[in-house]
């Protein structure tokens, strides 16, 4: 398992945690309330376990089973794949802050960050995706 | 594929039909249940695409130990026990709760929502060391 899908799976992990325990309230609250204003967690619920977790351990396993090229770089410039694991974080923690300060611009930023480290992924990983050699060779 | 895990994925396999069929009762006018579209959710999110994830996980991911290639298994079954049990409590009583709301009903949500934590737990408790290279 390379280190960047290392990185990748374990701050999915910690994202299944944070979403895990906000739905654990949220659910808990509706069922007795004892806290309304936990309503306010929603949105980083939701933001927690569909990027956090799902598709952050997504990008981490495709980066380790993708197909590879055979040469020195077997998954091409890392480095696309680095900088969309920071921006894709960042991206989360600017998301959970802008949920909390009032500043509507904060929350757009941070859907654009994210957006910039999908873009980043995407660009290093694209050419990973190709058909096998024997496929090549019968066409 | 170890018993544990077939269990994991069949067990997601049917919350994906639940989950469907959810939605396509909600799509019948006469037949909405507003209750049922956060069931209609976590069916598909918790029940079918981090159930199947779990069970693919604690497959597949680099061993635990020799003697334990998977991990205990005991703490498997829990994460499985803890997340269908859940699960279910929510499947029942979140729409139940919001027809003809009652304190079991209310608690029955809440033990579901320990139940179901306690599985994310659990699962993130089995797999961290297993998140290494060779």
């Amino acid at each position: 398992m390379p280190k960047l899908t290392r990185f990748f799976i374990r701050a999915a992990l910690i994202y299944l945690l944070l979403g895990f325990t906000t739905g654990a309230l949220l659910l808990a609250n509706e069922g007795i309330p004892f806290a309304p204003q936990l309503w306010a967690l929603l949105p980083n619920h939701i933001e927690f376990l569909f990027i956090g977790w799902l598709t952050q351990l997504a990008l981490g396993v495709a980066f380790w089973i993708l197909p590879r090229f055979g040469s020195l770089t077997p998954r091409g410039d890392e480095r696309w794949s680095w900088a969309a694991f920071v921006l894709v974080n960042l991206g989360m923690i600017v998301s959970i802050v802008s949920a909390y300060v009032g500043f509507p611009w904060l929350g757009i930023g941070a859907s654009l960050i994210q957006f910039g480290g999908f873009l980043l992924f995407l660009i290093g990983n694209w050419q990973r995706i190709y058909p096998p050699k024997w496929l090549k060779a019968a066409k | 594929m170890p018993t544990i895990n077939r269990w994991f994925v069949k067990a997601s396999l049917i919350c994906l039909v639940l989950g469907l069929l959810t939605g396509i009762w909600q799509q019948i006018p006469s037949l909405v249940i507003p209750a049922l579209f956060p069931v209609f959710l976590h069916l598909l999110t918790i029940g079918w695409l981090t159930q199947l994830i779990f069970g693919i996980a604690l497959w597949m991911f680099p061993v635990y130990s020799k003697a334990e290639p998977r991990g205990p298994e005991w703490l498997g079954w829990g994460i499985f026990l803890t997340l269908n049990a859940g699960l279910f409590l929510r499947v029942i009583f979140e729409p139940l709760q919001a027809i003809s709301p009652s304190i079991l009903g209310g608690w029955m949500l809440v033990t579901s929502a320990i139940l179901q934590g306690l599985a994310g737990v659990g699962f993130v408790f089995s797999v961290w060391t297993r998140v290494r290279g060779r």
